[in-house]
């Protein structure tokens, strides 16, 4: 087992690489941004899913959410609303640099609280349901989420909208802004997630996990520690979900606010990959499938969507544990069988 | 929305229009979900590649009538039979290894992966266009034009009709159909009766995908499939199991149809675009009321 020394170690010097890193590879700045993004998804993904034992299909739902507020934020705070005949998904705001950030702010911030609401009226309903029926109540959150967002006019409809363009008078780049925006909200998040996971909240999720009846028996209001544990969640998503939509410039309600099929799917299967239920799992389980979406999957000429479902399917099936609980489950093994020699 | 209101009730035989046709194909969503409250009951598994199943049907229909130029109607018992040993197939690989699992969200993740695996598949294959495979059987006109009924959704609604009587009488009397019921009643006690557990599930998923087939062979004729529209039927069969009970042959069958000319009615009145929104919304707020219900006597629905 590695130390906690050494593993402090082993994150320092992570940061430190993933600092320098955009400067040695400049044309590849968005890519690695998007690692970032990825493993804030998959970390907020297990913290429901994997802690707390509830697979939920429907957090999509929170990265839309504070995709759409903060763009709506950043198009209307500095102007005087829309033009009687504009169509919506056309109107580009041309934002100078202070009015830019202070909106990109409010909005983040704006989206991350909506978010939080949602998350606490949704969940102090659906939360109160356990097994098929919960799974059920999320899969269909995303979707209706598209299904409505597409015919609302206000925020571009099916069209979807565009987000402020980038001030070009800044001496840092818009790749690598978001780069270090994405990097700074990843480490909080990990670290956040790690002293949560270590606390009594986070043993009382896992008692949920273990048994749902006894923990319940004993004096924990179970359906209020899993709305927490949604709400922080959310939090984290929406934020992710206000870069993502500067960072494509663009937002569409199916294709890119509401994906399912994109970031929907990709939040479970790296966490599951990665092993549920521990806070390396997701990071790794981010690391290892968005580098390997990137270098070889455009190989597979359009069957690589076809790859990720079987990829889900196996590793459900045949690894339910992910990568890390493949190797402690080993490691347990053949510390079992030292230790019976050692008996002999 | 409030003119559309005022337009049902101005024009009546529109109304009675809308509610018809609802009804009609409205049995076609309750063999769909027949099929999973039939998994549900018996494997205590349910299936989120239930509308995936539907369409993959569909698509077998689609191609036999363009490729091979086989009528639409006469597909339908070949993607039964291709759709049960697809249901076998599935069986042995992924099901068969869920059997047993503790952790029921192992098995929702599974039957998930399998709904996205289907999907982006039939995408490779198929392309991601609409098809359809009507017939074109023509309409049916009765009192003086003011009610119009496409024969191919009287056809479909007969068909699914005679499957379901068929299913029944087969549940009720087959060997076949007892095993099945004396497994989902007590599956330790018929294994003990000498009941194989193994054969009647593999059989039991075997018959809800081919019930899926046969409801996207009949689906496909009268209105368009894509891949990702497999989700919608999902939800439709959840639905319309959630609110009849697992058990309950002839519950599914009228609240499939009601929840149909519903559908149709709502989706009218506040617009297509939002129809399959207002399934899941309504979908959501049945069962948060059970859960608060179930709340006040402390149980919680699981």
């Amino acid at each position: 087992m590695i130390t906690k020394d050494k593993q402090n170690t082993l994150i320092w010097l992570g940061l430190v690489i993933s600092t320098i890193v955009p400067f040695l590879f400049p044309n590849h700045i968005t890519l690695l941004t998007y690692i970032w993004v990825m493993i804030i998804l998959a970390l907020t993904w297990d913290m429901l899913g994997g802690q707390t034992g509830y697979t939920s299909f429907g957090n999509i739902l929170f990265l839309g959410v504070g995709m759409y507020v903060c763009a709506v934020v950043q198009r209307d705070m500095f102007s005087s609303g829309l033009g009687r005949f504009e169509r919506v998904s056309e109107v580009v705001v041309n934002l100078n640099v202070s009015e830019y950030f202070i909106s990109l702010a409010v909005g983040t911030l704006s989206g991350a609280i909506v978010a939080v609401v949602l998350a606490v009226i949704l969940g102090s309903g659906i939360l109160g349901m356990r097994g098929h029926y919960f799974a059920i109540c999320t899969l269909g959150l995303g979707h209706a989420a598209a299904e409505i967002a597409s015919g609302i006019d206000y925020i571009g409809a099916g069209s979807g909208m565009v987000t402020p363009l980038y001030p070009s008078e800044l001496l840092i780049g818009k790749e690598a802004f978001y780069y270090y925006a994405f990097l700074l909200v990843a480490v909080a998040t990990f670290f956040l997630f790690r002293k949560i996971y270590q606390s009594q909240f986070g043993l009382a999720l896992n008692a949920i996990r273990d048994n749902e009846n006894k923990a319940e028996s004993m004096g924990i209001h179970t359906t209020q520690y899993k709305i927490a544990g949604w709400s922080i969640s959310a939090f984290f998503l929406a934020i992710a979900g206000a870069g993502i939509g500067n960072v494509i410039g663009f937002i569409d309600p199916v294709e890119i606010a509401f994906s399912g099929p994109t970031f929907g799917v990709w939040m479970i299967v790296m966490a599951i990959l990665g092993g549920k239920g521990t806070i390396w799992g997701p990071v790794l389980g981010a690391v290892i499938l968005y580098s390997a979406k990137e270098t070889f999957w455009t190989y597979l000429l359009g069957w690589d969507k076809v790859a990720l479902g079987l990829l889900i399917l196996i590793v459900v099936v045949y690894f339910p544990k992910g990568i890390l609980g493949y190797f402690k489950d080993r490691k347990q093994l053949s510390n079992s069988i030292l230790s019976q020699k050692g008996e002999e | 929305m409030i003119t559309y209101i005022k337009i049902l009730i101005d024009s009546p035989e529109f109304l009675a229009q809308l509610i018809i046709n609802g009804l009609l194909v409205g049995a076609i969503f309750a063999l769909i979900a027949y099929g999973l409250a039939l998994i549900w009951g018996v494997m205590d598994i349910i299936n989120f590649a239930q509308g995936e199943m539907v369409i993959f049907g569909g698509y077998i229909t689609y191609t036999l009538f363009y490729q091979f130029g086989i009528h639409p109607i006469l597909t339908i018992p070949i993607v039964a039979v291709l759709l049960f040993v697809f249901g076998l197939f599935i069986y042995k690989t992924v099901i068969y290894r869920l059997l047993g699992e503790k952790d029921i969200f192992i098995t929702i993740l599974a039957t998930f992966g399998l709904a996205i695996l289907m999907q982006q598949l039939m995408q490779a294959i198929f392309g991601p266009d609409v098809v359809t495979a009507n017939p074109e059987l023509g309409m049916q006109f009765l009192f003086d034009g003011a009610l119009i009924i496409s024969n191919i959704q009287l056809v479909s609604f007969i068909i699914a009709v005679f499957v379901a009587i068929v299913l029944f009488v087969v549940m009720k009397y087959s060997r076949l159909g007892q095993t099945i019921r004396a497994t989902a009643q007590n599956p330790r006690a018929a294994r003990i009766l000498g009941i194989n557990i193994d054969r009647v599930y593999a059989n039991t998923f075997a018959i809800n995908a081919a019930l899926c087939g046969i409801g996207g062979s009949l689906v496909v004729m009268i209105w368009t499939i894509h891949p990702f529209i497999g989700l919608v039927y999902t939800f439709r069969s959840f639905f319309i199991v959630i609110l009849a009970g697992l058990g309950n042959f002839m519950g599914i069958i009228f609240t499939g149809m009601g929840i149909s000319a519903f559908e149709n009615v709502t989706g009218f009145i506040i617009g297509a675009e939002f129809q399959a929104a207002v399934i899941f919304c309504l979908l959501v707020i049945i069962l948060i009321t059970r859960s608060i219900r179930a709340r006040k006597k402390r149980q919680y629905i699981h």
